[in-house]
């Protein structure tokens, strides 16, 4: 189920196929949602966390981007609960950088909290979805962006 | 052509996997997981459940040493938790899954009478989903082994 949406985002690529970027400390559900996705034809790239993350977008200081330059991605998909870096705050470091800020983030959590809910939603993040991820989830997410 | 061996496979496999639905092991989340499964990714869903076991026996493991300690980290035994329930949830193990959500409630407490207690739950019904599940698929590999498909059930519940 997906609670709070802003408006449709356009991708910024002109490629046909959504690069996804999806970063998740539990193996099982990293599995399932790069499933989910390439089932929604997304290439996807997967991180266990944030910092990883981070290095994957060239957002570490060194600022090296580890991708090829032409596999610009066009969403991340977080979990929120993660040791050591949150989706939240990896949430934040990609809305303050330059060049990623545009690049919507999608939040999941199993727990469904308001006040975390708002908080993503205040610090820019496109949506947020409550796990267990479903294809419907998944399906509604890549419509939007491939609009 | 499907001979009266596979219909009885199939039939079968239908009133297990109903059961299993039926009893609370499983929950809409596992027929998610089914739907992935396609001509690309036959295995899907063993790829999955093979990957929830070794995850699991591995946490059922580190929460045993960790509530084996002197000092417990409640921390440490929560965020472990917090994990098996994520994984139990995501393929569907409802039963596991409650009893997770339980367990942290006891983290929280810091009880740890409840949470050696909630321990063995969790480790019961973990054993009982791993044999459930893998005679769920080793009826589905002797109806395709036989020749036949796997007939998927009409959720209405």
């Amino acid at each position: 189920m997906a609670a709070g949406s802003s408006s449709n985002w356009v991708m910024e690529s002109a490629h046909d196929v959504p690069h996804v970027l999806a970063v998740d400390d539990n193996l099982i559900d990293r599995k399932l949602v790069e499933k989910l996705l390439r089932n929604s034809s997304c290439k996807v790239t997967t991180a266990e966390n944030g910092p990883r993350a981070l290095e994957l977008l060239g957002l570490t200081s060194g600022g090296q981007n580890t991708m090829n330059d032409r596999s610009k991605v066009n969403l991340v998909i977080t979990d929120y609960c993660m040791p050591g870096m949150t989706g939240y705050e990896l949430l934040k470091k990609i809305k303050e950088s330059s060049v990623m800020k545009e690049v919507p983030v999608v939040i999941m959590s199993s727990e469904n909290i308001p006040t975390r809910i708002n908080k993503c939603m205040e610090e820019g993040a496109q949506m947020f979805i409550l796990k267990p991820l479903k294809q419907s989830d998944v399906k509604k997410l890549t419509c939007q962006l491939m609009n | 052509m499907q001979n009266m061996e596979v219909d009885q496979m199939q039939r079968q496999y239908l009133d297990y996997i109903k059961s299993l639905f039926l009893e609370g092991f499983l929950d809409g989340q596992f027929l998610q997981l089914q739907q992935l499964q396609d001509e690309n990714n036959p295995d899907f869903v063993v790829e999955v459940v093979s990957l929830f076991f070794e995850d699991s026996e591995r946490l059922l493991n580190d929460l045993t040493f960790a509530l084996d300690q002197k000092g417990i980290d409640f921390k440490k035994v929560d965020a472990h938790v917090h994990q098996l329930k994520g994984s139990s949830s995501s393929i569907g193990a409802q039963r596991v899954k409650n009893c997770c959500i339980a367990f942290r409630n006891f983290c929280e407490e810091q009880n740890i009478d409840e949470c050696l207690s909630c321990l063995q739950q969790v480790k019961q019904e973990y054993c009982h989903v791993k044999n459930k599940l893998e005679t769920l698929i080793r009826l589905e590999q002797q109806i395709v082994a036989a020749g036949g498909s796997i007939p998927t059930m009409e959720f209405s519940f």
